[in-house]
């Protein structure tokens, strides 16, 4: 078990390597002076000239390569030329929003789809199965930002019941700044119901088939021991994958939600980075996002090892 | 005497559109589907106006009358605006699929074929799979610049991957199977192997996977050109429709609607037929979703 753990450690590592160098190119691969594009048309020479020097884009591809994994190392994102402060303080600043919000997305998602799940999977080929499939469907058919826009609509514009958008004002307390979190949450979470229904209910059904699961009925076991203790504890591993692949589904979902909302998140902070070619955030940004989706693909593997008995390497 | 009139017998292909079409979600699907397409190749037809004609009268008209979806904030028409998005958000769509599936299933292929690729293109797609699709797609239309050909491009580039990860691995276990290695014994080509044996059963696969990378492109291209990183906004998609929407949607609703339901509709089509012919084509995908 140490030896498939320390396998997937280095396969870790490697895929990290390559996503370090993947970031790495796409700044890169910008058609002429990224320096002069950032900078814009009204820029002198000697400003461009001054933010290559800055950048290290006047040394080699080579050189700047070996520097930039250096700085990585050393757990230095670069520095932002728009906002003027390093691109981990201000991924840091804005990291909250972000967090938080696809988290309860998260929780949402599970809530709506885990029980519809399965039931829908208990009650196969019913009127309840057939239409929680067609809902999950439907719900994996709406872009999020336009639930989004139309929950605004309805339910903060309309209603009064919710903030329309922003992360409550400077020195707002904790719970207003989540109450600003419950609309987007809910547009974020119905959209990404859809696949852990989906799942929920596929592993569901695998596992309602087995033998085991007609022995604990035979036994005369409540169906409800059956289902909850029996099934669901054998469906799990699937859908524990699902939902941790699902957060990171989220954080694409919450790039555009944070900007129909208007949340100080890290998806506002890249859309803006993106219009200003504020280059250093961008790559920050990809970086972090990324390296988060390894780390939690690697953490569902290693959770795999400790929820099923049966998994052992 | 009785004469035996047999019915001459359907090809596999007939058989195979019978049974499709006998899904009532399929059928639908595929209904919707025609019916986009159809709009979209006779745009200029069934529109009632021109999409960029504007009418500073006619500006934030209600549905109903002559304008069925109502008008826009330059008193266009949302009806023939929505038809003429049709095009371009299904262009991409088509253009992503066609892109990715080229790039995918060439790595796949070699990945799955030539050992000595693969461990290289598998942590490749490993690594480009880390990068959630709307976030890479946007820091690969920074780099290259907003645009339709660079959304197509970037778009391609992030679901490529998916659809190499199919290949690959379906191509490791084909390679192994006796009759590739029957072909090698006959002393066929590596290239007709695996163009005309392997390539082949892989269809199936990748016209499932290819069915609901359309609809994923369809749905990151409305949001990108809702973030106004895509198409320019004076190009109607139904994305940058949605994003003009945005500002009047507490007084003209329908500039958002509309667009919206359109996107919803044909991704809801497209995901009815991918699961049709994942059921049908693919027994091992079947997972009774």
């Amino acid at each position: 078990m140490i030896r498939y753990i320390f396998q997937r450690l280095f396969g870790m590592i490697v895929v990290m390597f390559l996503v370090v160098t993947i970031v790495f190119v796409i700044v890169r691969v910008t058609p002429g002076d990224p320096a002069a594009v950032m900078l814009g048309p009204d820029a002198t020479s000697q400003d461009i000239a001054d933010l290559r020097t800055q950048l290290g884009l006047d040394r080699s591809l080579g050189v700047q390569y070996l520097y930039y994994m250096g700085q990585l190392l050393k757990g230095d994102l670069g520095q932002s030329i728009f906002l003027n402060m390093p691109v981990t303080s201000a991924l840091l600043d804005r990291a909250e929003p972000t967090f938080f919000l696809t988290v309860f997305s998260l929780l949402i998602a599970s809530v709506i789809a885990l029980p519809i799940g399965i039931y829908a999977a208990y009650r196969r080929g019913s009127i309840f199965d057939q239409a929680a499939t067609a809902l999950a469907m439907l719900a994996a058919s709406i872009p999020s930002f336009w639930l989004g826009l139309i929950m605004m609509q309805v339910f903060a514009v309309r209603f009064d019941l919710f903030p329309v958008s922003g992360y409550g004002g400077p020195g707002s307390s904790f719970a207003d700044r989540m109450y600003h979190l419950v609309l987007p949450a809910f547009a974020l979470g119905i959209v990404s119901s859809a696949l852990v229904l989906r799942f929920t209910r596929a592993s569901m059904l695998d596992v309602l088939g087995d033998d085991y699961i007609r022995t604990a009925r035979a036994k005369g076991l409540i169906e409800r021991r059956v289902i909850l203790k029996h099934a669901l504890k054998n469906a799990l591993i699937p859908i524990l994958t699902v939902i941790g692949l699902t957060a990171a589904v989220l954080v694409s979902g919450a790039v555009v939600t944070e900007t129909v909302f208007g949340l100080p998140g890290i998806g506002n902070l890249v859309v803006s980075a993106v219009l200003r070619r504020d280059y250093p955030v961008i790559q920050g940004a990809l970086l972090v996002i990324a390296a988060l989706y390894v780390l939690i693909n690697f953490a569902i593997d290693m959770l795999y090892l400790l929820v099923d008995p049966r998994v052992r390497y | 005497m009785t004469a035996i009139v047999s019915k001459p017998a359907l090809s596999e292909r007939s058989k195979f559109i019978r049974r499709l079409l006998r899904r009532k979600t399929v059928a639908f699907g595929l209904i919707v589907l025609t019916i986009f397409v159809l709009l979209a190749i006779f745009a200029p037809l069934i529109a009632p106006y021109s999409p960029s004609k504007l009418s500073i009268i006619n500006r934030l008209k209600p549905p109903g009358g002559t304008f069925i979806f109502g008008t826009d904030e330059f008193g266009r028409d949302v009806f023939s605006r929505t038809i003429y998005s049709a095009r371009l958000s299904l262009l991409v769509g088509a253009a992503v699929v066609t892109l990715s599936a080229i790039i995918g299933v060439t790595l796949g292929l070699v990945a799955g074929f030539f050992k000595q690729f693969d461990a290289p293109i598998a942590r490749l797609i490993d690594a480009m799979m880390a990068f959630p699709d709307i976030l890479l797609a946007i820091a690969l239309v920074a780099a290259l610049g907003p645009s339709l050909t660079t959304v197509i491009i970037a778009l391609s580039i992030v679901y490529a991957p998916r659809l190499a990860r199919i290949v690959r691995a379906s191509t490791l276990v084909i390679r192994e199977l006796p009759y590739i290695e029957a072909s090698r014994a006959l002393g066929i080509s590596t290239r007709h192997i695996m163009t005309r044996h392997v390539l082949r059963n892989l269809l199936s696969p990748i016209l499932v996977q290819g069915t609901f990378l359309f609809a994923s492109a369809m749905l990151a291209e409305a949001g990108l050109s809702f973030l106004g990183l895509g198409v320019s906004p004076e190009i109607p998609t139904w994305g940058t429709m949605i994003s003009a929407g945005r500002q009047y949607i507490g007084q003209a609703d329908w500039m958002t609607l509309f667009p919206g339901f359109a996107i919803i509709l044909s991704v809801l089509s497209l995901q009815m037929v991918g699961d049709g012919l994942r059921d049908l084509l693919d027994p091992r995908l079947r997972k009774d979703l």
